[in-house]
This record gives structure tokens, sequence and C-alpha cells, in this order.
């Protein structure tokens, strides 16, 4: 890497990762050559059948992984552990059951902020996110009395208090219904709009990821997944799903990833009396 | 109109009240009274075929004969009590004539060395199971955290944990007590050798399932909840203090209560092999005894020993559910 600082357009460089598993029949490669340039402010989505990489991608990134080959810099230092400026919102939110939601928030900023923030402002601040999010009315339930909606809110409360430089969700609002899922989207929206973090969001969702993205990156079916086209999304903010569905630019880029998935990235279903190791770990896409 | 909704509501207001009391007579039925019945089955039976049960101390005891001997246990023990009294009252009485003479004096105070009652003797196990386990729990945890975060003090650990866990106390104790007596040597003890034997078999055998609960709570934490941990990246120290506890305590609880039944189990047992005071001892001492109501005596221990191990196992039980956030696993 250059050793000038350019971080418009390689914030985050996430550049030619491979990643193996050793597995018990030899080793396995999930991805090959995954490379992606991020911008400061981008969303971007991640879309793919099941189990071609997605998660593998994500976890590489915030440091839980490690690629075999390559590696991820974001403002061109090496990413190699985890850390709170790559914020994790996990697809079953992790919240820890025992606390309420503003203590897991408070377990993060006490952590992020413990040199910088008084108690007062810690205090403010966890409250201040919870508000984002609009949880601040549930601040002292915990996750057991709480909708799973309202826990994946509180999910990314904890991640946006970090105050990361990057946002990584995987699939947040994947075990939602359709109905919170738009409500959870439209306050995604409004939080982007008013933070513009970094994001990288894996979505199996594919107006989810019209709706809320500066490009969507399509990965190609596994083993040895990589990216298979990137499609910028020039609609304007903010955006509202109800006039987009009348948009032609929306419906072609719609269409287009549709394309991708079902006829270029078409799934070949398995029939589960033939398994093998690798193909057991597939589950069934569940494309909307 | 107002009068058919009027009645409409009495009659379902009617419903509710017979649901309710449909309710509360299943829980009642539930709760008292189907235990009553089982029990009142076992004490017909008990003193049925106790009649029938000839031994060489006679026949074998009834629900009557028992009940009568926890009375005469009750007696001696106030009895035992009085004597007690009254040997530190003449004790008293002696010293002070004895300081009335010569105010430089030296006077002796004896402790009563009579012979320890039913009452005694319950108390002594339950101040000894309970050091016992504590002694365990403040090993075992540790070590089962210690062993569940590492998965190469748990290998390394694993073989020791399975060979030691089945073996009884009886094997123990001969060692327990061979050890404390080579090693316990003291002018001045503070705990007696037959309080530290049982002690220590009982810490002994109480240990693993502690251990071994512990360990698995530890190592089956959510990888989720650990990786929130490692995006925070938090100190060793917290983040033992606040993922890795709160996530095993309800497994820690679950070994815990394993292990005080086991401690119970093995003190009585260790205690009549040894000799050591308590109600191990006790039974022990009523069977060499052999009169006419020791089977009566030895029966009223062995319910004693049975509540107690069932008091002692709800009063964990209680402290989990107080302690612990995942309320579904402190059941029954
Ligand atoms: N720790 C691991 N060991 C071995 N193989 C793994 C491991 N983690 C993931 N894999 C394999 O790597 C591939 C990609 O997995 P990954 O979880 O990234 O898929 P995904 O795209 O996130 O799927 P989904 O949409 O179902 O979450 C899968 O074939 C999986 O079996
Ligand atoms: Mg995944």
């Amino acid at each position: 890497m250059t050793t000038t600082h350019n971080s418009e357009e390689h914030f985050l460089n996430i550049s030619r990762i491979d990643m193996e598993f050793p597995t018990p029949s030899g080793s396995f490669t999930a991805l090959k050559d995954v490379d992606i340039q991020i911008k400061q402010g981008e969303f971007i989505s991640l879309i793919g059948h099941s189990g071609c990489g997605k998660s593998t991608v994500l976890n590489i990134v915030a440091g839980i992984h490690q690629a075999t080959k390559g590696g991820v810099l974001l403002k061109n230092k090496e990413v190699n552990e985890p850390g709170p400026e790559r914020a994790v919102v996990f697809q079953n939110h992790s919240l820890l059951p025992w606390l309420t939601s503003y203590q897991n928030v408070e377990l993060a900023v006490d952590q992020v902020f413990r040199k910088t923030m008084t108690k007062a402002e810690k205090k403010d601040w966890i409250e201040h996110n919870l508000k984002l999010v609009h949880m601040d009315h549930a601040m002292h339930k915990r996750p057991d009395e709480i909708s799973g909606g309202m826990k994946q809110r509180v999910g990314i409360a904890r991640a946006l208090a970090m105050q990361p430089e990057v946002l990584l969700m995987d699939e947040p609002f994947g075990a939602l219904d359709a109905l919170t899922r738009a409500h959870m989207q439209d306050s995604l929206m409004e939080i982007q709009k008013e933070l513009n973090n970094t994001v990288i969001m894996i979505t199996h969702d594919v107006d989810e990821a019209v709706l809320l993205s500066d490009r969507i990156v399509m990965m190609t079916n596994g083993p040895e997944a990589t990216i298979g086209e990137i499609l910028e999304v020039n609609l304007p903010h903010p955006r509202n799903r109800l006039a987009l569905a009348e948009n032609p630019e929306y419906n072609r880029l719609r269409s287009a990833v549709l394309k991708f998935l079902y006829e270029k990235q078409r799934k070949v279903e398995v029939i589960p009396t033939t398994t093998t190791a690798e193909e057991d770990q597939e589950k069934t896409p569940n494309v909307a | 109109m107002s009068l058919t909704t009027a009645t409409i509501n009495r009659l379902t207001v009617n419903e509710k009240i017979m649901k309710t009391l449909k309710g509360v007579l299943n829980t009642v039925s539930n709760a008292l009274l189907l235990p009553a019945v089982g029990i009142a089955i076992f004490l017909a039976l008990w003193s049925i075929t106790a009649q029938s049960i000839h031994t060489s101390l006679g026949e074998f005891p009834g629900p009557n004969a028992v009940v009568k001997q926890f009375s005469t246990l009750y007696d001696e023990h106030i009895a035992e009590r009085k004597k007690a009294e009254a040997f530190y009252e003449r004790q008293e009485k002696r010293n002070a004539k004895k300081l009335e003479k010569n105010p430089d004096a030296v006077v002796k105070i004896r402790a009563y060395t009579g012979k320890e009652t039913f009452v005694d003797q319950i108390f002594t196990s339950l101040v000894t199971v309970t050091s016992g386990f504590l002694v365990a729990a403040i090993i075992a945890i540790p070590l089962g955290i210690w062993m569940g975060l590492s998965a190469k003090l748990n290998s390394a650990m694993n073989p020791i944990v399975q060979i030691f866990k089945p073996v009884s106390p009886l094997a123990w104790l001969p060692l327990v007590t061979m050890v404390v007596s080579a090693l316990y040597v003291s002018d001045d003890p503070l705990v007696s050798k037959s309080f530290l034997t049982s002690l220590i078999t009982v810490s002994l055998c109480s240990l693993w399932p502690m251990v071994i609960n512990t360990s698995i709570g530890v190592s089956s934490i959510d990888s989720d909840l650990l990786n929130v941990s490692k995006v925070l990246r938090l100190p060793t120290l917290t983040h033992i203090k606040k993922i890795v506890l709160p996530a095993s305590v309800p497994m820690i609880f679950t070994g815990m209560r394993l292990s005080f039944g086991v401690a119970w189990m093995v003190l009585i047992a260790a205690e009549m092999l040894a000799q050591n005071p308590g109600l191990g001892k006790f039974v022990w001492d009523e069977f060499q005894n052999g009169s006419s109501n020791s089977l009566a005596r030895i029966m009223a221990a062995v319910i004693v020993i049975g509540f107690i191990g069932f008091l002692l196992d709800r009063i964990m039980l209680m402290l989990q559910r107080k302690v612990s956030w995942d309320k579904s696993s402190a059941t029954v």
C-alpha cells in the first residue's frame, strides 16, 4: 500500500482476500480473491445465496476471522483483530440477556469512552443512542421483555454508541416480519442521513438492498466465492419506498439483482439424501 | 337493554369466579392434597410392613415408635442442656469464691464435656457439610471457569476429573485421616482433627460436579456473546466479570446443587466410618448400642437426614432464583 493517505477512495480497502477453513476432509476455500474498495460514508450491501461466504467477509473485516491471503486496510492500517472502531450488529442481536437495554449499551460505552467521558456524559450518550433507535421508552427492560425488532434496535444502538468508523451489519433485519422490517429500514435511513456512517450490510432481501445502498456487491456461489458484480445505486436521497415502487430506475436495479441471483448464480437445489459435508452446511436460500 | 347487559355481565362475572375457584382448587390439590395423600399411603404401608419384620433388636419401628423417639431425643437434648448450664453455674461460683479469697488467683474455665445429643449432632453435621461445600466451591468454580476458558487446560484436566469423580468417599477416608494426622499437628488446634477429616473428604467428593458443570457452562457460552466482548476489546478480568460469569451462572448453580447433594450424602457416610461427630456417628452409635429403641432412633435420624438434604437443596434453589438472571433454569 502507498503511504499517502487517500481516505476518499480507500477508506476501507478489502484487498484480494482468500479464506480457507480447515475441515476434517481437507481445507475448504470459502472465499477467493474478494476485492472491494469502500469510500467513507458509503453504504454497501452484500447479497448472495446462503452459504456463499457473506458472513465470512464481514467477520474478516470485523477482525473475528483472519484471511488466509490478502488483507483488510482501514485508513491504511491493517486490520488483524476485532475492535470497537468496526462495530458489528450481529445476525441475532446478541444482546446480553442478563442486562437491560440501557446496560447493554452501557457496556459498550463504558469500554470505548472509559477515558474520554465523564459519568454524566456517558449517561447522556447512552440515552441519546437509544433515542436514535426509538428505544428510550424501554431502556430498562431486559431482552426477554422486548420484541425481536426492539432487540435488533438495541443492538444497532449499541453499535452506533461505539461511534465506529465502519458499521458492520449481518442480516440485521433477517429475523423480522415484513412490517417491522420496513419500519427498521426507515429508521436506519434516518440515522444514516444524520450520522453518515460507512456501512457494510449483509442482506437476503433484494428490495432492502436497493432501498438502502449506494452500491450492491453481489457474490457468486461458493466454494471459492468471489464478487460477481457490483451495482451502483444512484437513486436520490431521501428514498421513499412507495414512490420508488413506480420509479423505472429502481425497478431496473431490482431486476438486475434478481437476474444475477436467479439466472447467473442459480442455486442448484441439493437432494437431501446425497448430502456431503459441504452441502450439509448450506441452508435453503430465502431470498425475498 | 341495560337489564340484559347487566345479567350478561353478572353471568360472565360468575363464570370468572367459577374459573378462578377451579384454578385455586387445582393448585391446592396439586400443592397440598396430593402430596398429603402420598405421605398417608406411605405411612400406612410402612406401619403394616414394619409389624411383620422382626429383627434381633425387636420389631422394626413403625411411624408411632419413630415419633415417640423424636420426642425422647428432644427431651434428652433439653436435659443435657440443663446439665451443662448447671455445670457452668457451679464453675462460675467456684471461681468467684476463689477470686474472693485471693484476687490474684488464676481461675480455670473448663468446657462442659457431656454426651453430644441428637440436636448437637445435627448442628455439627450442618456446619461440616457447609464448610466442606464452601471449600470445594472456592476451589471448583475458579478452576471450572479457567478450564472453560482454556481448551488446553481442559484437555489436561479432563482425565483427572473423570477418574476422581466416581471415587467413593469411603475410599478417600483412610487416606485423608492419615494425612490429616500426619500434617495437622498443632498444640492449639483451631478445629478438631475429625472435623478437618470430614471436611476434606466432603470437599474431595463434592468438587467434581461443580468443576464439570462450571467448565461446561463457560465453554458453551454463545460465540456471538464472545464476539461482542472481542469487538469491545474487553480486558480479561472485565470479560470474565461481565460476560463469562453471568452467562454461566445457571450452569454453575446446577453444579452447586448437585455438589451440595453429594456433600451431604458423603458426610453421613464419612462420619459413620470415621466415628467423626455428626449425624453419621449418631447412627453408628445407635447401631452399636443395640437397645430396643435403637432402630427407631436410627429411623428418626434417617428422616432428619432426608429432610435436611431436601432443605439444603431448596436453599440453593432460592439462592439461584435470587442471583441468576435465567429464571427458567432455576426449577425443581
Ligand atoms: N468456521 C468454519 N469452518 C469451516 N467452514 C466454514 C466456517 N465458517 C463458514 N464456513 C463455510 O464457509 C462458507 C461460507 O459461510 P458463511 O457463513 O460466510 O455464509 P453466508 O453467506 O453468510 O451464509 P448465510 O446467508 O446462510 O448466513 C459456507 O460453506 C460455510 O460452510
Ligand atoms: Mg451469514
